[in-house]
């Protein structure tokens, strides 16, 4: 899970958090006990649909601010660690 | 011995041609310096929030349209979360189990869907090998990021690498048709991966399918399916099992080498996107839609045979090949008399002229224009000038353009006047090819050859090459 | 001399329009007591990450979203009143750091549409508040840059997440406030802090330029001295941003509230909140508040939320779920901190999240991340999604029989630093009045009602969506009749 996450736990973090997380996953798991058979989910509380947008071009940033607050830049880009596959 | 069978699918991705980026109002890039088509939206920047773009949605439906999928009438939006640094949000906003259309067919193809997404941003690698293993840091430029997709998904209903590559030509030209998108494989708004899987002949489950990314060609795309195909073949036949993965294809060694492992495939944790609301299809959209469709290579092919009298076969040619048809159409509405019969022009087309220019190069750019071309078929259907003449013209018209009739005058490649002159030149060249002469009357058809060549010499081929053969039967007495 | 103190935001709004107080005056007044609080070293409160030099902090150019700002500093109907600004609201080129570690320092290069919105019209930027990290935490004792004392009682937390705010505005440190409020971070701090807080409807106060939390239960709200305040500022901030797919149009406009009385309002009482779980303080404080109520003509009746109880569950896998999506944009790759000296990009992305976020974050990311993982996807995030939808129907049922729900905002006056933090579903537990309204997406506001043990108690009022401006009515009227006094905390 913490890969997933892109969390990097030390070895003195795991097992609290290991703990602290089953306790917290015992309660919220008594939601399994409800009968919700039939009860559609809401993924928005807002009922309404569309709010699309216009294709109408916004001024776009600076190059200066886009890479402002990077923490490296190079060649007008922000730079990375190279992936491996 | 087992015989195999390639089961192919293909999933498409499609840059959208709208202005803006898909969920910002970003200008779409061409080649721009790098990261100056930005903005909190498409950067990922804290707090910034996404906003569908209309146009996607509408080129969205035309494509579903032109596929003759089912349109949803609601559709939403799902995150699909995963890290890497060509994605700013560590999520992409794609579709999951509610797309924008479902299921369709474009010729001997179903497909599975259509769905909208945003593109990731532009990788560039520091270092020389501009691949992604071994160089030490990249560079992201988030101009790309953002931009519209369509992705289609097809049925693997293809079976043969050629098939594939064909098929794939009749989607681009359909979406080159609705002008939703450049379809350009070399720029990058076309990308095609293909899903390969191989069974034994005659059984109906699917084997285990790899996926072959990153192939930026026609020609490698078959290349690539069918390296795959051999690959998977070798290993069954050798008694052992095809793994599920992601390959990559390099056409220079025609090598394919494993991206990752499906196995440990990303958990993408999707969920539905909760800063975006469900799209409504309505009446208003879906004709908005229709009645942006132009019409379509199938439809268009059947008006080729019922209005100009084209035989199946041409009228496809045409109609699945816009740029042909598009010229054939030009062609006949700039027609003068002499007209040029339909299916003549047809052939010229598709033959002559296609002939004489580059592989894929569009006639419309060529410097025959459609009218001289016209004008061309005319006058050879009226035997004005002969077909060999005819040619003569269009090599000229291919290197120079220009009016074929004043080519015609300037060259002296009218047709033979007189039957009289022609008459007299047939029996000279008897006259000059005795022994060529003895054979055809002895029953060698073939020998006329340099008898007619002789003619065709002297009349600067000029003469119809059927009226030459018949004068020189005639003056034999066959 | 007039008692700048004294005066509400309302109060001196009107005063810098009469004449009668300078807007220049007022910033510095109120400035300077941030100022004196944030330089204090340990010595103050910690309301405040950010405290402004001068008016022309405040920014005001109009960003890509809300379109009201490009105004003059200090113009228009909040004439220069100061405002303290919660932490996770992005202010261009002022930090904005959602009280976390990985963004120290971040100078976001637009502003929020909520602040565009306040700034627009008039307010000015006296310093940014602090919070929970990214918003999570009900005591602020999650911030990274240390907890925000309750001014009540410095041993004791000030609520959260938008405890900064609320400390702020019970101390007199800024006049009002903005703070977010996803399952209580505005109205249960409000109640340990003896103020008012409202979470409006879901959708009426644009998100874009908020640092998210969870995305669909996300709002701003005011925190204020008084439900007057609050109605002033909300009035101000609702309504539709282009940048903001899920905002809309709020059906009407917000009045200044002026009901006195409550007759013919019938108040219902869930059973599931307001027994079990609430300390006998708040509870007879409570009771007393319905006492009023009905003194003041309203009716009082029980009412069912049967899905209650099953709302915390809900929301601690809805919440941390969203969260996990939205935090993963923390890479270090565009802004933020980035741990040095990685070795690769995964040891990047590792080591900077790790470094970067507190544990509170780490742990509801990762049950976030698992709510969503494939093969229990709908055992927790499914079931939540319906238990949300069986939440927001027992309101509606229970709104056909009462006009507004009234609870208690929390279930125990402001405890000890410290106390809650060994275990997090004790410190979740402080939410469970709540959370059910912001499942809902329906407003809820609280009021302070009286005090236990010489700690402040909160009363919160609920109604459907859309129903602000009979809420703030009902609350004006109850807050008179209450009369409570919150001077005291200024001092």
């Amino acid at each position: 899970m913490a890969r997933l996450a892109r969390l990097e736990l030390s070895v003195e973090e795991i097992e609290p958090m290991a703990r602290e997380l089953s306790a917290v996953l015992d309660h919220i798991a008594k939601i399994g006990e409800l009968d919700l058979a039939g009860v559609p989910p809401t993924s928005h509380v807002v009922e309404l649909t569309g709010a699309l947008r216009a294709d109408e071009p916004r001024p776009s940033l600076p190059r200066e601010v886009a890479l402002a607050q990077a923490p490296a830049v190079d060649q007008d880009g922000f730079l990375v660690p190279s992936p491996q596959a | 011995m087992t015989e195999y069978e390639p089961v192919i699918g293909l999933e498409i991705h499609v840059q959208l041609k709208t202005m803006t980026k898909m969920f910002c109002g970003c200008e779409l890039s061409f080649g721009e310096p790098p990261n100056t088509r930005t903005c909190p939206v498409c950067l990922g920047l804290p707090g910034s929030l996404p906003v569908a773009n209309s146009r996607a949605v509408h080129f969205g439906l035309m494509i579903g349209m032109a596929l003759d999928s089912e349109l949803a009438q609601r559709s939403i939006f799902h995150r699909k979360n995963y890290f890497y640094p060509d994605l700013p949000k560590g999520y992409q906003i794609s579709q999951y189990d509610e797309p924008l259309c479902s299921g369709g067919r474009l010729g001997e193809v179903r497909i599975h869907r259509v769905h909208l997404e945003e593109d990731a941003a532009k990788l560039i690698h520091v270092g020389a090998s501009g691949r992604i293993h071994g160089s030490d840091a990249s560079v992201v430029d988030f101009n790309r990021g953002g931009t519209p997709l369509a992705e289609i998904v097809t049925e693997p209903d293809l079976r043969a690498p050629e098939q594939a590559s064909e098929w794939l030509k009749l989607l681009r030209t359909t979406l080159r048709q609705l002008g939703v998108s450049d379809v350009n494989m070399e720029e990058g708004s076309l990308r095609c991966d293909a899903n390969i899987s191989l069974r034994p002949v005659g059984t109906s489950e699917l084997g285990t399918k790899t996926e072959l990314k990153n192939m930026n060609s026609f020609r490698f795309i078959e290349r690539g399916i069918r390296a795959e195909i051999a690959r998977q073949e070798a290993i069954l036949k050798a008694g052992g099992k095809v793994i599920a993965e992601t390959l990559h294809f390099d056409p220079v060694s025609g090598a394919i080498t494993t991206l990752r492992s499906k196995e440990e495939a990303h958990d993408y944790r999707y969920f539905p996107e909760p800063d975006l609301l469900p799209v409504a299809i309505d009446e208003h959209m879906i004709e908005a839609a229709r009645s942006a469709l132009p019409e379509l290579p199938a439809a268009r092919a059947e008006r080729f045979q019922r209005e100009a009298g084209l035989g199946v076969d041409s009228a496809q040619l045409l109609a699945f090949k816009a740029e042909l048809g598009d010229y054939f159409e030009a062609a006949l509405a700039a027609s003068v008399v002499p007209t040029p019969p339909p299916q003549a022009l047809a052939n010229w087309i598709a033959g002559d002229l296609v002939g004489r220019l580059a592989d894929g190069e569009d006639p419309g750019s060529s410097r025959v224009e459609p009218r001289a071309l016209a004008a061309l078929v005319g006058l050879v259907a009226a035997k004005r000038v002969s077909v060999g003449a005819g040619r003569q013209v269009l090599d000229r018209l291919v290197l120079e353009g220009g009016d074929p009739v004043e080519i015609v005058e300037h060259e002296g490649l009218a047709a033979m006047d007189g039957a009289d002159e022609l008459a007299s030149i047939v029996a000279a060249a008897l006259g000059a090819n005795v022994d060529a002469a003895e054979r055809v009357r002895a029953g060698n058809a073939k020998a006329i050859g340099p008898i007619v060549g002789y003619v065709m010499r002297e009349t600067k081929g000029r003469a119809d090459g059927g009226e030459v053969a018949r004068l020189i039967n005639e003056q034999l007495g066959l | 001399m007039t008692d700048i103190l004294g005066l509400s935001a309302a109060q001196a709004a009107a005063a810098i329009e009469k004449g009668d107080l300078g807007a220049e005056e007022l910033f510095v007044f109120y400035r300077e007591r941030a100022r004196a609080d944030a330089d204090a070293n340990g010595g103050g409160l910690n309301c405040f990450t950010w405290v402004a030099e001068g008016i022309s902090d405040t920014p005001l150019e109009s960003g890509p979203g809300w379109s009201d700002g490009d105004g003059t500093a200090g113009a228009g109907p909040l004439a220069g009143v100061p405002l303290g600004v919660k932490d996770l609201f992005c202010t261009k080129g002022v930090p904005s750091q959602s009280g976390s570690r990985i963004l120290e320092g971040y100078r976001p290069p637009y502003t929020a549409s909520a602040v565009t919105a306040l700034t627009g019209a008039g307010a000015t930027l006296v310093g940014k508040t602090n919070q929970d990290e990214f918003a999570m935490g009900s005591s602020t004792e999650n911030s990274a840059y240390g907890p925000t004392l309750n001014p009540w009682d410095r041993g004791r937390v000030p609520g959260g997440s938008s405890g900064g705010s609320a400390a702020a505005v019970a101390a007199g440190l800024a006049p009002w406030a903005l703070g977010t409020d996803t399952g209580g971070s505005i109205r249960q701090p409000a109640a340990l802090c003896g103020i008012v807080g409202l979470k409006p409807t879901y959708g009426s106060v644009s998100r874009f330029g908020m640092i998210a939390f969870a995305s669909s239960l996300d709002q701003a709200g005011p925190l204020t001295r008084d439900v007057t305040d609050a109605a002033l500022m909300l009035r101000h901030m609702v309504g539709r941003d282009h940048c903001d797919a899920t905002s809309l149009q709020f059906p009407h406009e917000i009045e200044l509230p002026s009901a006195e009385r409550l007759d013919g309002i019938r108040l219902g009482i869930p059973e599931e909140l307001t027994g079990e779980g609430i300390e006998g303080g708040v509870l007879d404080a409570f009771k007393a508040s319905l006492a009023r109520a009905q003194e003041l003509g309203a009716q009082v009746q029980n009412v069912r939320l049967p899905h209650a109880p099953h709302a915390l569950s809900a929301y601690y896998i809805l919440a941390p779920a969203e969260a996990s999506s939205n935090l993963a944009r923390f890479d270090g790759v565009r802004y933020g901190m980035r741990a040095p000296d990685a070795t690769d990009l995964l040891d990047m992305y590792t080591r900077t999240r790790h470094d970067g976020f507190g544990s509170e974050v780490k742990r509801r990311i990762m049950l976030g991340a698992y709510a969503l993982s494939s093969g229990y996807y709908d055992a927790y995030y499914g079931r939540a999604q319906r238990v949300r939808t069986k939440i927001a129907e027992d309101f509606r049922a229970a709104f056909a029989e009462v006009d507004l729900i009234v609870t208690p905002t929390s279930p125990t006056v402001a405890f000890r630093l410290g106390e809650k933090t060994q275990d997090p579903w004790s410190m979740y537990l402080n939410d469970f009045c709540t959370v059910p309204m912001s499942l809902a997406g329906i407003p809820a506001i609280s009021i302070p009602c009286g005090l236990s043990e010489g700690l402040p108690v909160g009363l919160q009022i609920a109604g459907p969506a859309f129903s602000e401006n009979r809420l703030l009515d009902a609350a004006h009227a109850l807050e008179r009749a209450l009369g409570f006094d919150g001077s005291e905390a200024r001092a």
